[in-house]
């Protein structure tokens, strides 16, 4: 067990713990907004970061377990009288089967195909929900007010998300050091530098990566149940929205591929800026710089892909060599 | 159900379909030359749009003259795009040049959004229609679908019949064999990335002349070039045309034995299928 006591995990896991408590101290429900979107943020990228950073595979379209196992949620919720748990599970049992069967088939696929039949799938999913008429179809699925009252009304099932939103993130870091320091994740490692001589090596390749694409999908599946839970209704064009795969694709990169502690910051930092940005009173001219939102995080997007690719966390391992030893 | 209606119905899916396979055809050329899954296609289909709208609705001029303009401002957007944005990225992972080309997407529609908003834009030009036999046709379909099928042998000439051309297949077939005969790979590069938003924007100018759209209507046409792209076999950009033709047989039949609505759904699964069975496209050889 000497591999649970390497501090670069403590340094995550208390960074997230000291995160997700840190609205519950307060008792605001400001900041506890500004904590949902974090920590959401926060897992996305811890998730995606197992197919992504470890394994290689560029998951373009993870959002689609999101919505999928939202969809599942709020169906289970409404039509089937399910508590909360019961739907959140039953989310991201969807989601884990559906990255279960996609695996099998679009995980032979290198590089940029791969990424372009995830964005498939999930065109290909957004369109299907829509015509799908248990699902409510285009106008999707509207929760009811009574649905709240066994989690004692609105205003205290929003308290209740955010509890279970912060647990499963920290699960979420948790997780993502165990599948790093396994012998599974060194297989995940080993396929990501030369997937070729891995497979020379014994490892039986096209199991380990599903396997590891369902361990990157089953808590985006319960995110999804959970925040569209808290937001009262879920429709195809919120549920499969590209732009927050992308986003989430952004964080991993501003923190760093492949470490534990740079979805995390990558997240922390991508989230907070935009909501500074799109917050800000500031006039440049006649212009609010809250227009320019989207121009602004796209410059400084590409000037980190194009400058610093390894991320923050990377760029730092490679200027200090001190701190290799304590970041993950 | 008659004859005529489906005949009406399939002519319209084919007119359409050719001007999203110019769309395509920039998409495979790029993907072609440079493996770039280019993600800016979308913004830059938009510009083509509002390009020939703001020229048409401030200074009068034809949409069909402005096109031209457009085309030559396109090339040399796209070059710069290539400078600026993807130049150092291009032999990197393929994750880089795919976040690359997003950003600059948020970029252009960012810039689009705060500029022009999102109310929709329609150009109100038109060419009257003509009949034949049950069929009625629009003059700006007729035109479009003409034109494109000038870019095509204008392309096609381009990249069989001259030196620059051959150069650009040099590279699309070995970009490290071409160097060493001494082909300059990166204005190659950068000038295969310029014809490739060049197609992008007259696709736009030309879907702009006969649909009403705002500056995120390209992300549309976007999702239907990967479509006719992968159709016609990624990296073709003249299987690009067939691939147009098939989807415009698609869009043109579909919409009659099924709900308008579900007539994606079937597209992008067999985007997925294509894909999987034969990435190289319905034309393309084996790999």
């Amino acid at each position: 067990m000497k591999r649970w006591l390497h501090p670069g995990f403590w340094l995550v896991f208390v960074l997230v713990v000291i995160l997700g408590l840190w609205p519950i101290f307060l008792k605001n429900a400001a900041t506890r907004e500004v904590g949902f979107t974090i920590l959401l943020a926060i897992t996305m990228a811890v998730s995606l970061n197992i197919i992504m950073g470890y394994t290689g595979y560029v998951s373009f379209g993870h959002v689609v377990f999101y919505g999928l196992g939202g969809y599942v949620g709020m169906y289970l919720l409404n039509s089937m009288d399910a508590s909360l748990p019961v739907a959140v599970l039953g989310g991201g049992a969807a989601a884990g089967l559906l990255a279960f069967l996609l695996g099998k088939a679009i995980l032979r696929l290198r590089g940029a195909y791969f990424a372009l039949v995830t964005i498939g799938v999930n065109e290909a999913m957004r369109t299907f929900i829509s015509n799908f008429k248990p699902f409510g179809g285009p106008t999707g699925i509207e929760l009811q007010f009574s649905i709240y009252k066994p989690y004692g009304g609105p205003a205290q099932a929003l308290w209740l998300t955010y509890y279970a939103v912060a647990a499963i993130s920290i699960f979420a870091v948790v997780f993502s050091y165990f599948v790093k320091s396994s012998k599974f994740g060194l297989g995940l490692m080993s396929i990501r530098e030369d997937e070729d001589a891995a497979e020379v090596l014994g490892i039986v390749t096209p199991d380990v990566k599903t396997m590891a694409f369902v361990f990157s999908a089953i808590l985006p599946g319960m995110l999804g149940v959970l925040f569209f839970f808290k937001n009262g209704n879920v429709e195809p064009r919120d549920a499969f929205r590209l732009g927050f795969s992308i986003e989430s694709l952004v964080m991993i990169m501003l923190g760093g591929q492949g470490t534990l502690l740079g979805p995390v910051i990558g997240a922390l930092g991508y989230q907070r800026l935009r909501g500074l940005l799109l917050t800000s009173n500031l006039m440049i001219g006649s212009w609010a710089l809250k227009d320019f939102q989207l121009v602004i995080s796209g410059i400084l997007m590409l000037l980190i892909i194009l400058f610093i690719p390894s991320g923050l966390i990377g760029w730092l391992k490679q200027r200090i060599p001190a701190l290799r030893r304590v970041l993950l | 159900m008659n004859a005529g209606t489906i005949l009406t119905s399939l002519v319209d899916g084919l007119l359409i379909g050719v001007v999203y396979g110019i769309a395509a055809m920039g998409l495979n050329l790029i993907w072609g030359v440079m493996r770039v899954i280019n993600l800016a296609h979308g913004a830059l289909i938009s510009l083509g749009m509002f390009g020939v709208y703001l020229l048409f609705s401030n200074l009068g001029l034809n949409p069909y003259v402005s096109l031209c303009l457009i085309a030559v401002l396109g090339l040399l957007m796209g070059v710069i795009i290539y400078f600026v944005g993807i130049a150092r990225v291009i032999n990197g992972p393929y994750l880089s040049t795919l976040l690359a080309t997003f950003s600059i997407n948020m970029i252009i529609i960012g810039l689009g959004t705060a500029a022009f908003t999102t109310t929709p834009r329609d150009i109100g030009f038109s060419l009257g229609s003509t009949q034949v036999g049950p069929l009625t046709l629009l003059g700006t379909r007729l035109v479009a679908a003409a034109v494109t099928l000038l870019v095509t042998a204008a392309l096609y000439t381009f990249l069989y019949r001259t030196r620059m051309g051959k150069y650009i297949r040099a590279v699309s077939n070995n970009r490290a064999a071409a160097e060493l005969m001494g082909i300059p790979s990166s204005r190659v590069l950068a000038l295969s990335f310029g014809i490739g938003t060049m197609l992008a924007a007259i696709a736009g100018g030309l879907i702009a002349t006969f649909f009403s759209f705002t500056i995120l209507s390209g992300d549309l046409c976007q999702q239907k070039s990967f479509i006719i792209g992968v159709l016609g076999g990624l990296g073709n950009p003249l299987g690009a045309l067939l691939g147009g033709l098939i989807l415009g047989v698609l869009e043109g039949l579909l919409p009659l034995a099924m709900p308008n609505t579900w007539v994606p759904v079937i597209e992008f699964l067999l985007f997925i299928l294509i894909l999987l069975i034969k990435p190289s496209g319905l034309l393309g050889g084996r790999q």
